[in-house]
């Protein structure tokens, strides 16, 4: 059957109809819709992890049982799960076992723009990397081969441009889940010092058969069209390629980029007068390519920066176009923003009003850093926010622990704050950390964690108790604060910061997108009253807008929270 | 040859909706299609784009600047911000709402209002429309979508009756009355 599919999709229906029993994930964008539509199969277990690592090791488990098993996880997720990631190169698989990365060149929902390849070889764990969907769902579905075959698991690298574009996909038979036998075998999975060193060199060995492999196989591919110029490139760059080039050049599509086909890239290279590597964000192919010993052009001509596109490869070679119109005024930007009615704006605007040093964390509260807010001092990965807090106070004392708090989401926090909640108990630092519960993982579009009291697939779930977890993990003082109350906010903030011990603050109320939550009447602005004080518009609320000197809420927006009716000192919102 | 089309809009204004119908009714048609959309941060309440690009055979999902045949804008300024991305005689179908962005509502920016008519004294084609109020007389402002796809789809070349099955088949249950009456309202504005 022929159907548009991002991506995603793609993967998840080639990761079922090869065979997948167990699946567990993190969300994280470009990645999530893969286990999300994986929870669509009845025919496999799917899950939510807290976090990529024990995605990653859930996996291990299944494989290890003899399932075929998958995980899926951002770019910098792996970073998570790279503790079990490599050290399963060196166990290698029972059932096949496939491990997902999507990168984020340009960033368009990330905090850095790292390149995934460069696990693949740290870890010597093959990679493939597909160009569409179609690829998408025909690699995921064969890895599990792949897997069992060459006894590793497999990497597939997707970026933002194929995880998120829907493309024409014909999907295949589906092979059904087959559960392997499982037999000890203390030798390949324990990983202990006099185990590990004889799979050491089984690895290596695996890695150059995996290479001889690679010159022949359906994932990477020569197309010769009779020109000088030879082009080695995969993943989306390929597509830019094939829309400005077509035939014009010789092609190397490399949908394999570890290990890369050596004898292949000889080959094509001998055929060719000038040889391009176009490959974005790091030079992986290219400094192969040049190890070879064979001269190529390639991070000269093509940025290691960012996100190509068709006219990266037209300007390189001279076939741009330059038409192009504009409108002759300045076009303000349109930056991300809390949403009206967020439940994060009432505490991010009192810890702003009181200037307060805010460690933040990754979810939608990251944009408690923009204007007019500005609430945050750092954002650097999951978890930092708690751990940060407590070496920030370490090092400035008192003076700074009465001035600073740590914001973390409830899914982060069970992600990787909970470890550095224990750490401020343990080391004590007087640190003062707010969760910001809104009972749902936000930013990637509302996926159950262990707050919720849901599983994946929407049924009832045990629910972490997080004030019995604070106080479990050592801290005291727990309080609970509503942050549409502004006034509650404010002395809860003054009263943990001046507390002589650590303590938490679980600043409560469910997502306003939430299909669950009830939205209020719409508020209006009696404009004979608004004296134009603008402090409403302090709270950079999209609903409120200034017309004619006097605030104005937008009615299709507006869902009545209340924050601003709070601040307007001549009742004028009602 | 592949014909590319943008839809830009403001985060949540519903615009994955629309290049899903679009996709797959452009898909059912016989052609080689791609779509590429925006999910995570740049949702809330961001400027979005989608493209969706059909022909014999598509390679890349995404459009570059001088490309695009059609740019569908749900929001005026949007339609300015990505006027670059039109093709010589491409043509703007656009919804007069404005939405401030937050440089604009804490008085840091202005809201460029002639944007409209600045890109027609160039020469550009725009079609604009009041997308919002035909929204609501269907019976929802979400419906802005549905109004959009209406008054594109004359430039598609597929009848009317067909936009209506895709609506069918995309929408849930509950919403198809008030999508086929936005559809119709946009169509025939």
């Amino acid at each position: 059957m022929k159907k548009l599919m991002i991506g995603n999709m793609a993967v998840a229906a080639g990761l079922h109809d090869g065979g997948l029993g167990v699946v567990s994930s993190y969300p994280g964008t470009p990645s999530t819709e893969i286990t999300e539509f994986l929870s669509k199969y009845d025919d496999l277990h799917s899950e939510w992890a807290p976090n990529e690592k024990v995605a990653c090791e859930v996996a291990f488990g299944a494989s290890l049982a003899g399932a075929r098993s998958a995980c899926a996880m951002k770019h910098v997720g792996l970073n998570v799960a790279a503790d079990p990631l490599f050290t399963l190169s060196y166990t290698g698989v029972n059932g096949g076992m496939v491990i997902c990365v999507a990168d984020d060149p340009a960033m368009h929902s990330s905090q850095n723009e790292q390149d995934s390849r460069h696990y693949a070889i740290a870890s010597k764990i093959p990679m493939l990397e597909p160009s569409d969907s179609q690829e998408a769902y025909d690699f995921a579905k064969s890895a599990f081969e792949l897997s069992e075959k060459f006894d590793t698991p497999v990497l597939i690298r997707m970026c933002t441009r194929i995880a998120h574009s829907q493309s024409v996909v014909e999907t295949g038979e589906v092979i059904p889940t087959v559960l392997k036998d499982y037999e000890k075998n203390p030798q390949k999975f324990i990983m202990m010092p006099g185990n590990a060193i004889k799979r050491h060199p089984i690895v290596e060995d695996r890695t150059k058969a995996l290479s001889d492999f690679a010159n022949d196989c359906m994932y990477n591919k020569a197309e010769y069209n009779g020109s000088d110029i030879g082009i080695i490139t995969s993943g989306c760059s390929y597509l830019y390629v094939k829309e400005v080039l077509g035939d014009s050049a010789n092609i190397l599509k490399i949908g394999m980029p570890h290990p890369l086909p050596d004898t292949l890239i000889k080959e094509f290279a001998s055929k060719v007068k000038k040889l391009y590597v176009i490959e974005e964000l790091d030079p992986v192919i290219e400094t192969h390519v040049k190890a070879l010993g064979i001269e190529c052009v390639g991070k000269e001509l093509f940025s290691i920066l960012g996100e190509f596109s068709q006219s990266t490869i037209a300007k390189a070679f001279g076939k741009e176009d330059k038409y192009s119109v504009s409108a002759d005024s300045v076009i303000p930007p349109r930056p991300p923003m809390m949403c009206a009615g967020c439940p994060h704006r009432g505490m991010f605007y009192t810890l702003s009003k009181n200037k307060i040093t805010v460690m933040g964390d990754i979810g939608c509260y990251t944009l408690g850093a923009v204007a007019p807010l500005n609430a945050l001092d750092s954002t650097l990965c999951m978890g930092a926010s708690v751990s940060g807090l407590h070496g920030f106070n370490a090092a400035r004392g008192e003076s700074a622990e009465r001035k600073s708090v740590a914001v973390i989401g409830d899914s982060t926090f069970m992600h990787s704050g909970m470890t550095g909640l224990v750490n401020v108990a343990y080391n004590a630092t007087n640190s003062t950390v707010i969760i910001l519960d809104n009972s749902i993982t936000g930013m990637t579009g509302h996926q159950q964690n262990p707050t919720t009291g849901f599983n994946i697939k929407g049924d009832p779930a045990a629910k972490v108790d997080l004030e019995a977890l604070c106080k479990a993990l050592g801290i005291n003082r727990v309080r609970v604060v509503d942050p549409y109350d502004l006034k509650a906010c404010d002395t809860a903030i003054k009263e943990e910061l001046a507390a002589q011990e650590p303590s938490v603050i679980i600043s409560r109320r469910p997502c306003v997108l939430l299909k669950s939550v009830k939205h209020e009447a719409p508020l209006t602005v009696d404009s004979d009253k608004c004296k134009s004080c603008k402090r409403c518009m302090g709270l950079g609320c999209p609903a409120i807008s200034l017309k004619d000197g006097k605030a104005k809420i937008d009615n299709t927006l507006c869902v009545g929270c209340g924050v601003c009716k709070q601040l307007c000192a001549f009742d004028a919102i009602n | 040859m592949t014909k590319s089309v943008m839809i830009v809009g403001v985060g949540g204004q519903g615009s994955l909706l629309a290049s899903k119908l679009l996709g797959n009714l452009l898909m059912s048609e016989g052609f080689d299609v791609k779509v590429s959309e925006v999910h995570g941060m740049s949702q809330r309440g961001g400027s979005v784009v989608t493209y969706v690009r059909f022909g014999e055979q598509v390679f890349s999902p995404i459009i570059s600047q001088g490309e695009a045949d059609i740019i569908i804008s749900f929001e005026k300024l949007e339609a300015a911000r990505y006027a670059s991305f039109l093709k010589k005689d491409g043509k703007i179908i656009v919804n007069t709402q404005q939405i401030d962005p937050m440089p604009v509502i804490i008085g840091a920016a202005q809201y460029p209002e002639n944007v409209l008519s600045e890109l027609t004294d160039k020469g550009v084609s725009v079609e604009a429309l009041d997308a919002l109020s035909l929204a609501q007389q269907a019976g929802s402002s979400k419906a802005v979508n549905i109004v959009l796809m209406g008054k594109a789809a004359k430039y598609f070349g597929i009848p009317y009756e067909k936009w209506i099955t895709a609506i069918e088949s995309t929408v849930a249950p509950k919403f198809i009355e008030m999508n086929k009456k936005a559809f119709d309202l946009g169509y025939n504005s």
